[in-house]
């Protein structure tokens, strides 16, 4: 089942202003693939997420999984968020069994799938929960796992490790490329973190701002599992962080005084002449 | 107790500051509440006032989770009618007493209708803002999950808005509460309120008081019994108590 995503764009169209937050992007995912969605904020990587998850639609455009449009949100595609987006009125192994509960699928099998998926983020321990007593990163474990137990060939994941500690991310990020392994599906991933990015995905897509348009493709042909340390890895990283660094100049500019400039102002430089003066 | 005795015997005994049946002493009270106690006047006006709130109360959950809901899927209504709902709702429910009677009688139906009326628009802002603030992320999720429509609603909706629900219920039974008192006093033949106000007729400064202890008693029980149960009970679940 391949994801294609065909011509689409998307306008929000408000009195005061008009914003193009996609531009005609036109992608298209392999079976099994890991791609990496990334970009500056304001891209409209997220909105794109979005479109294909059919929790918004496209202005123009369509989406097609395995040959056939998509209309509105479905269990086909699974998401997992940058929150957790657990419920706290249930417990760890309930929150689990949500989507299978929505499908219909009976008690028992239920449980014990959601066990199964549990047992892959290694919080058994924990099924009996309330989600307050879970930590950051505990929460999008769990998360993960209710997104697995849908069977879903697509996992859309909209910066689910941005908001945790950097230690909790890169051991999630170890794991998740060992789920990805083992369950082969396909995962779209948002993230405005490059080395985040070069270590997971197959296919870096950057992406750039006003209007939302795909800017670059690279492929990551590194041997798996690949850690952060590898130098393959941080060449990658350069060659990529090159690209994105215009657009974030660019949306930068946008926001901040007319004045300000990327190598300027990063670079530490001593403006009183007098270098050396003293010798 | 120590200290109202000790205002009672030195207002009314020393000073003369009041009259003895402007001020109860609280032993003259406990007795006067053994012997309502004892004769069945007050078994029967608590049954009386109970069974008075409970169907009252009943009706304006029914009426006030519609409207609630009514409000919140159409747009229109919310625009134009929650204002007035507000304003409804600050309004006494007593004010409706006159009405009350005049479409009911003097009885039964006149002291429903107030208590009905003086809960049921707490209730429904209370089930429109708990529904109202459900965060979004949820319902983006449950749609992921495959949910859509009733299903999102009963697995969703209805439980991520209990807490502001529970809150609204509350605060709906003791306007009912109120509402009762109220009521009784004006046009009852039997319950708590009516027994009150034999008191004043009487007289009786002891009676009226006994009357307000076990009022407040029973306001007190029903709070923290049913409502403050099941409120600990939801806060300790979404883990709202800690910290």
């Amino acid at each position: 089942m391949s994801l294609i995503v065909e011509n689409v764009s998307k306008r929000f169209d408000t009195k005061h202003k008009k914003t193009h937050t996609l531009d005609r992007v036109s992608l298209e995912f392999k079976k099994g693939e890991f791609i990496c969605l990334l970009g500056p904020s304001g891209c409209g990587k997220s909105t794109l997420l979005n479109v294909i998850a059919g929790l918004e639609k496209a202005t123009e455009g369509r989406i097609l999984l395995g040959g056939k449009e998509v209309k509105g949100a479905g269990s086909d595609r699974a998401m997992m968020f940058q929150e957790s987006a657990l419920f706290p009125w249930l417990r760890v192994i309930d929150n689990v069994e949500f989507g299978m509960k929505m499908a219909g699928v009976p008690k028992e099998e239920r449980r014990e799938k959601a066990l199964k998926y549990l047992k892959m983020v290694h919080l058994t321990k924990f099924q009996n929960s309330y989600v307050h007593e879970l930590s950051g990163g505990m929460r999008q474990r769990v998360a993960l796992a209710r997104a697995l137990t849908l069977d879903s060939d697509v996992l859309l994941m909209d910066e689910p490790f941005a908001a945790l500690d950097s230690q909790t991310k890169n051991i999630l990020q170890l794991e998740l490329q060992q789920i990805w392994w083992e369950t082969k599906k396909t995962i779209i991933f948002v993230t405005h973190n490059v080395e985040e990015a070069v270590l997971l995905a197959d296919r870096v897509i950057v992406m750039a701002a006003n209007p939302g348009r795909v800017k670059k493709e690279f492929k990551i042909q590194l041997a798996r599992p690949r850690l952060l340390e590898n130098v393959d890895l941080v060449y990658m990283v350069a060659e990529i962080m090159k690209e994105l660094k215009e657009e974030v100049e660019k949306v930068a500019k946008a926001e901040y005084d007319s004045d300000w400039n990327i190598e300027k102002d990063t670079v530490l430089s001593n403006t009183s002449d007098d270098m050396g003066i003293g010798l | 107790m120590t200290i109202w005795e000790l205002v009672y015997r030195i207002g009314v005994d020393y000073l003369e500051i009041w009259k003895s049946y402007t001020f109860p002493s609280p032993f003259a009270v406990i007795k006067t509440l053994f012997g309502l106690i004892g004769d069945n006047t007050l078994g029967i006006a608590v049954l009386a006032s109970m069974k008075r709130i409970i169907v009252g109360y009943s009706i304006s959950i029914v009426i006030g989770v519609i409207i609630g809901l009514t409000i919140v899927r159409y747009k229109y209504l919310d625009e134009n009618f929650s204002a007035l709902i507000l304003g409804l709702q600050t309004l006494p429910s007593i004010c409706w007493l006159p009405f009350a009677i005049l479409w009911y009688g003097l009885g039964e139906g006149a002291i429903m209708f107030v208590i009905a009326i003086g809960s049921t628009f707490a209730i429904s802002i209370a089930i429109e803002s708990g529904i109202k603030n459900v965060p979004p992320l949820y319902i983006r999720a449950a749609k992921t999950m495959g949910a859509s429509g009733i299903k999102i609603y009963w697995n969703v909706i209805i439980p991520a808005s209990l807490p502001s629900v529970i809150s609204g219920l509350k605060q709906g039974w003791s306007f009912a509460w109120r509402a009762l008192m109220a009521g009784e006093m004006l046009t009852a033949t039997v319950g708590l309120g009516q027994v009150l106000m034999v008191g004043r007729d009487l007289a009786d400064i002891s009676q009226v008081m006994a009357v307000m202890v076990v009022i407040i008693v029973l306001g007190l029980a029903v709070d923290k019994i049913i409502f403050g149960r099941i409120e600990a009970n939801i806060r300790t679940k979404w883990g709202l108590d800690r910290g």
